[in-house]
């Protein structure tokens, strides 16, 4: 079970119109691994990440998730397959018209196997988790921070005990303090619940931090998919303009430093 | 992925404890097919049974919180466990133990807080109102002073919009109407031999009343919709703070436009509504009563004062005015989430049907003797 991949892409190509974003595109992530995409602007990072999630199908090629494609077996396996994985939207996307402790159980309440006094336990659990005060359940998500927004979207996706996380920019839009913790946070649950993670993200802190593997998008495929050291070793323009540009500097001494 | 098993080991001794031992994967994933059976195995023999958990290949807190409550949140008397299980257990207890802050219950003083709310809250909607009137007022000033500052193209775009885009549907629910108020009085008519006077009662009853309000509660519905929605997404969108940023006006750019050219369109759309209403009551008077088109048109004009048509006119100008401040000043009220996007489009168009309402009863009351033959 170990050797299966939990994410496993082949032949993957997206069009939009007469762009091709992605052609013929391979992808596998093993279990445990933390994979950070990370290509240019309009690379198709996102796009690969919502085909991962079911929302868009790819023109050709498949999505198999966890062993099996995406799309197959009964809507009820469909549905299994889709709750074992979680998934940070990059603005949150909090139901607005629910507050924190809602929005974080309503997952559990949709599935409605868990009684009110577990929902809840639960829910401050997963609070306690993303390092939230019992007092924020109340809260609307209009009245959270940035910060906090992230963090409940975390817990949210953390409901369902997923097996695969995918986090889509998980510090954009959060100061560099910020950031760093969230990142901590997202590491620490990683080892904590042995948890798969996918994320796609611009800042190159974040994937030194987070990441084991790194895959480039560049090409309309994916160019590499190998640890952060052995990544700095390539010879690829957009290795170079991405690591080693002064913005890439940290990086590439935290790299350094690990070696 | 081991399935979850519960097993029992009798008692190894006359009045000794049985065994219960749990396998298998303790997951949410896992236990999701038999669990209103685990949590009645579970429940209720606490501290009646040894329970082992060594056997437990995998527990996400879903099952940790399932065994915690089915416990009744306490540890069994009797319990074999390792440590590591012992650990996400104690994290599901701990946040048990520091439960949710609760929603407080409703009581008399929330009522007296609502109540006073909900009058700041009128207070707060009619100073904002005064608010963006005064600023349209200084803003039209502004323009008189600035004639190329003028935003024509808005304007345009607006009465193309909420006005030639609106006359298919004003057409259709005037045509119906005015069959529908023709077929109904001539059947009362033809019982007192009174005829003629359906030219009398279409004509006062649509072109002073029936048109503008009809029209108004459509354009409400339609446009005001839209122009408060419109102006909420641009607030959640930040496009609205865009705007100011460059130092654009909003009420210059995005209401003054909307606020003007419903002005200007609604009493063409009145016209072109009671006309059309009209025709349908021509044509119903003509297949009911046998009353020829021809001698309707030629009797309108005599039987309804030019006065009436002012008044339509008027009300048409003065009701998309209306209409048009009410959808700019709820669109402004939009925060930035959903809720709040539906409740103030919802209250868009319910205020500014009501205000039409209660200005066409103050237009009926001072224009009481004006257009009415005797």
């Amino acid at each position: 079970m170990n050797t299966k991949p939990v994410i496993e892409l082949r032949g993957i190509v997206t069009r939009f119109g007469a762009t091709v974003v992605h052609d013929g595109l391979d992808l596998t992530v093993h279990r445990g691994e933390v994979v950070a995409l990370v290509g240019g602007s309009g690379s198709g990072k996102t796009t690969l990440l919502r085909h991962i999630i079911g929302l868009t199908r790819p023109a050709a090629g498949e999505v198999s998730v966890f062993g099996a494609p995406l799309f197959s077996g009964s809507a009820r396996e469909q549905r299994t397959r889709r709750r074992r994985f979680g998934v940070l939207f990059q603005h949150g996307a909090l139901f607005s018209a629910m507050n924190v402790a809602e929005n974080i159980g309503f997952p559990l309440r949709e599935l409605r196997l868990a009684t009110d006094a577990e929902i809840a336990n639960l829910v401050a659990l997963k609070l306690s988790l993303v390092e939230l005060e019992p007092a924020t359940a109340l809260l609307m998500p209009a009245e959270l921070s940035g910060g906090m927004v992230k963090r409940v979207a975390l817990a949210r996706a953390l409901a369902l005990e997923p097996e695969l996380l995918l986090l889509d920019e998980p510090t954009a839009g959060l100061d560099p303090d910020r950031s760093m913790a969230f990142v901590e946070l997202v590491l620490s649950l990683q080892r904590q619940l042995g948890l798969t993670v996918v994320l796609v993200t611009h800042d190159v802190d974040t994937l030194a931090a987070l990441a084991t593997k790194i895959a480039i998008l560049s090409d309309r495929r994916i160019v590499s998919c190998v640890s952060l050291e052995e990544t700095m070793e390539l010879d690829h323009p957009f290795v170079e303009s991405f690591f080693r540009r002064p913005f890439g500097l940290r990086a590439g001494i935290r790299g350094g430093g690990v070696r | 992925m081991r399935s979850p098993e519960i097993a029992t080991d009798p008692a190894p001794a006359p009045g000794a404890r049985s065994r219960v031992r749990l396998q298998g994967d303790w997951t949410l994933r896992a236990l999701s097919y038999r669990l209103q059976s685990f949590r009645a195995q579970l429940a209720g023999r606490r501290d009646d049974v040894a329970w082992s958990l060594t056997d437990i290949s995998r527990l996400d807190s879903f099952g940790a919180a399932l065994m915690w409550h089915a416990w009744g949140r306490r540890w069994p008397a009797s319990i074999e466990i390792p440590d590591d299980l012992r650990a996400i257990i104690g994290r599901v207890a701990a946040s048990a133990e520091s439960p949710l802050p609760r929603v407080r219950r409703f009581n008399i003083v929330d009522a007296v807080i609502v109540l006073g709310s909900a009058l700041l809250a009128f207070r707060d909607h009619v100073l904002d109102f005064t608010r963006l009137l005064g600023q349209l007022c200084l803003d039209l000033a502004y323009l008189m002073r600035h004639p190329a500052e003028w935003p024509l193209r808005e304007i345009s775009a607006n009465v193309y919009k909420a006005g030639f885009k609106a006359m298919p549907v004003a057409a259709l629910v005037g045509f119906l109407i005015g069959v529908v108020m023709s077929y109904l009085s001539a059947l009362q008519l033809r019982a007192f031999g009174a005829d003629v006077f359906i030219v009398n009662i279409l004509g006062l009853g649509i072109i002073r009343e029936l048109g503008p309000v009809l029209v108004s509660v459509l354009v409400a519905g339609r446009s005001g919709s839209a122009m408060t929605a419109q102006l909420g997404v641009m607030r959640v969108t930040e496009e609205i703070d865009a705007l100011a940023a460059m130092g654009v006006s909003r009420t210059l750019r995005l209401i003054l436009p909307k606020v003007i050219a419903l002005t200007l369109a609604m009493p063409l759309l009145v016209l072109w509504t009671s006309s059309v209403a009209l025709l349908g009551g021509m044509l119903s008077a003509w297949l009911q009563l046998d009353l020829g088109m021809a001698f309707f048109i030629e009797r309108l004009p005599q039987v309804v004062p030019l006065a009436n048509l002012v008044i339509g006119f008027a009300k048409g100008a003065v009701f998309g005015l209306m209409i048009a401040l009410v959808a700019c000043h709820f669109g402004l009220r939009v925060s930035p989430n959903t809720e709040s996007l539906s409740a103030n489009t919802t209250a868009s168009v319910v205020s500014s049907i009501t205000v039409v309402i209660l200005v066409d009863a103050l237009f009926a009351i001072a224009t009481r003797s004006i257009g009415i033959p005797r």
